[in-house]
């Protein structure tokens, strides 16, 4: 080839072009491409952004849903892994507004699941401040479906959690039983109703369908790396439960820098 | 009949609902926030209406909050759902109705998938089965309990006591209706209308005499966003969503709200309370809010229902401003009473928002 490059050297330069420009699909994706959310929400994503236009949640967070879609769709577990370590997935409200629009009958909203799922279970939650708010979510909402038989319970709703419940509810929770009786509920009571109690075999079921599906291991994953977290933060359990429910960094909006 | 333009498109999403026969599933945030709305749904639907609707105090959540804040898999979320199925099944009924809208999407999203995927849905059978020694057949119907409500609205306005007018001008009352996402966002054809023009909330406003005022931001989201409003350091994003709302439908003066999923109402009337706190800022008259109902509390009140019977005294918003357009007849020394007329004591007050 005289001069020119050796047909070794033009392979060389070929690899290198093919290695620089495809990005490393891997594990992650396809761990990710498992998820049947993932399915359902991507198929044909054009990029065009109309679900960014429509969201809620890019109105007042940094928070783009066509990037993210854009990051999954280029397939590179380096980029996936970023992605899941950081503060975005956890930013989507799943009012699933976006599927509405999508010209292609994709759901960002449902990617955004996809992602956080691999999140929780790889531990990248405990990442970013907003991932690692999965503690006080899966230990409130859980222990409620687990004890009480729903995810939201007026005797494990406390006011001073929810100021923004008004005095109404304040003086609703310090009359439950009185309160709630009055608007024909069943109290923590027998039988049918609203709010009854829910009978110990039932949420003996409960209990066992987390058991069998993973619920429960997905519980002690989170409650494993989010340990982790707090001892390496230098805070008990009770102060990690307290500061994820409650502290919000600068930097998280639009408008802040 | 030839369909043009928007009604054609409208045809396109009406749902044919049965008349009779549900089985009933309640929803976590409406029996702690709203339980009279499903006293009176169960009220309304069974003793005016004379239709057969089951409950059974075996039946649970179906997870949906705990799913759409990413803390349980979705298998545990499907089986969980499978149950409800299971019992329904056991229980001789085919229609299912629940109370919530995040159910209602998560039982149709649930179906849908399982229609698309059907080896999820045989893995799901296995286990249920292993878990809870369980089978069930799928419901021949999913319906929410808004579309029971929009069906018989025109029996319910039959035997309405008040429409929902001025009662001293005859001019009908100005409406917003605010729908759940869930409802009809992720499968327009399973919501009477779709997701562009859902009528299940202003099919009953027509209905009962009101009128039904458009804004720029109907459609948006009330901002409950699950992780967005659960964990205390996000509700920044919930309370700017409401905010943006009611900044839209500020210039068109409506008098009342009416929503069909659970969480809506609560936003829609406690964030009110705090932009009023935070911001001295009111979005009803002289000093009010807006309030806003669920369909079964405006359904209460066409039918002559007492107001604190329907539970309007757990509002933060005063009803009594609409009350009184209305003309509806309340006594105001009752309003904080529990049963049988039994004295506790009354909440607080708000500094800024206007109550009673």
């Amino acid at each position: 080839m005289g001069k020119g490059v050796s047909f070794s050297g033009f392979f060389y330069i070929c690899s290198l072009y093919v290695y620089v420009s495809f990005p490393k699909m891997g594990k992650l994706y396809d761990e990710l491409s498992q998820d049947y959310r993932l399915k359902e929400g991507l198929k044909t994503c054009i990029n065009c952004g109309t679900c960014t236009a429509i969201c809620p949640a890019a109105e007042f967070y940094k928070y783009d849903p066509r990037k993210i879609v854009d990051t999954v769709q280029r397939q590179d577990d380096e980029e996936i892994e970023a992605l899941l370590k950081s503060d975005t997935i956890w930013y989507c409200g799943e009012c699933m507004s976006c599927m509405t629009r999508c010209p292609r009958k994709n759901g960002a909203g449902l990617v955004i699941m996809a992602l956080r799922n691999l999140a929780a279970k790889k531990g990248y939650f405990t990442c970013s401040e907003k991932g690692r708010q999965l503690y006080p979510l899966t230990k409130a909402l859980n222990g409620n479906v687990l004890n009480l038989g729903y995810c939201v319970h007026p005797s494990t709703f406390a006011y001073a959690d929810h100021p923004e419940s008004g005095p109404v509810f304040e003086w609703v929770l310090a009359h439950k039983e009185d309160v709630y009786a009055r608007l024909g509920a069943n109290y923590q009571g027998d039988g049918a109703g609203a709010l009854r109690r829910i009978p110990q075999e039932d949420l003996d079921e409960l209990k066992a369908i987390y058991d069998v599906t993973g619920g429960t291991e997905r519980l002690e994953t989170v409650e494993r790396f989010s340990k982790a977290k707090a001892e390496e933060m230098g805070m008990t359990m009770e102060e990690y439960l307290a500061y994820t429910f409650s502290h919000c960094s600068p930097g998280h909006f639009n408008d802040e820098d | 009949m030839i369909y043009e333009g928007k009604q054609k498109i409208w045809s396109d999403y009406q749902k044919e609902i049965p008349d009779d026969h549900w089985f009933y599933v309640r929803s976590c945030i409406r029996q702690s926030f709203f339980p009279a709305s499903e006293h009176h749904f169960l009220k309304i639907t069974r003793e005016v209406l004379g239709k057969d609707i089951y409950e059974t105090p075996h039946h649970t959540t179906c997870g949906g909050i705990a799913y759409h804040s990413d803390t349980i898999p979705q298998e545990t979320a499907m089986t969980i759902v499978a149950r409800q199925f299971a019992l329904m099944t056991e229980a001789g009924y085919k229609n299912l109705v629940t109370s919530c809208i995040s159910s209602f999407g998560n039982y149709t999203e649930i179906l849908e998938t399982w229609r698309e995927f059907p080896e999820l849905e045989t893995r799901i059978r296995e286990y249920l089965w292993k878990s809870c020694r369980r089978e069930f057949e799928k419901p021949a119907y999913v319906a929410h309990a808004s579309d029971l409500m929009y069906k018989f609205r025109n029996e319910i306005a039959e035997k309405a006591q008040r429409r929902l007018v001025d009662h001293s001008t005859g001019e009908p009352l100005r409406v917003v209706e605010h729908i759940g996402c869930h409802y009809s966002k992720m499968f327009p054809h399973k919501g009477v209308g779709g997701a562009e023009y859902p009528c299940v909330l202003s099919g009953m406003v027509d209905a009962w005499g009101g009128q039904v005022i458009d804004y720029p931001e109907r459609r948006h989201c009330c901002g409950f966003g699950f992780r967005q409003y659960l964990v205390k350091a996000n509700r920044g994003y919930s309370v700017s969503n409401t905010h943006k709302k009611f900044e839209s439908m500020e210039p068109y003066h409506p008098d009342l709200i009416i929503t069909n999923c659970p969480g809506c109402p609560y936003f829609l009337d406690r964030w009110q309370y705090v932009i009023a706190e935070q911001t001295g800022k009111t979005y009803g008259r002289d000093g009010f809010g807006i309030p806003a109902l669920t369909y079964e509390e405006l359904a209460g009140l066409v039918l002559g229902y007492d107001p604190w019977d329907l539970g309007l005294q757990i509002h933060q918003v005063a009803i009594e401003p609409l009350l009184d357009k209305m003309g509806v007849e309340y006594d105001p020394q009752a309003k904080y009473l529990g049963l049988n007329k039994k004295e506790i004591l009354r909440p607080g007050l708000p500094q800024n928002l206007k109550c009673f």
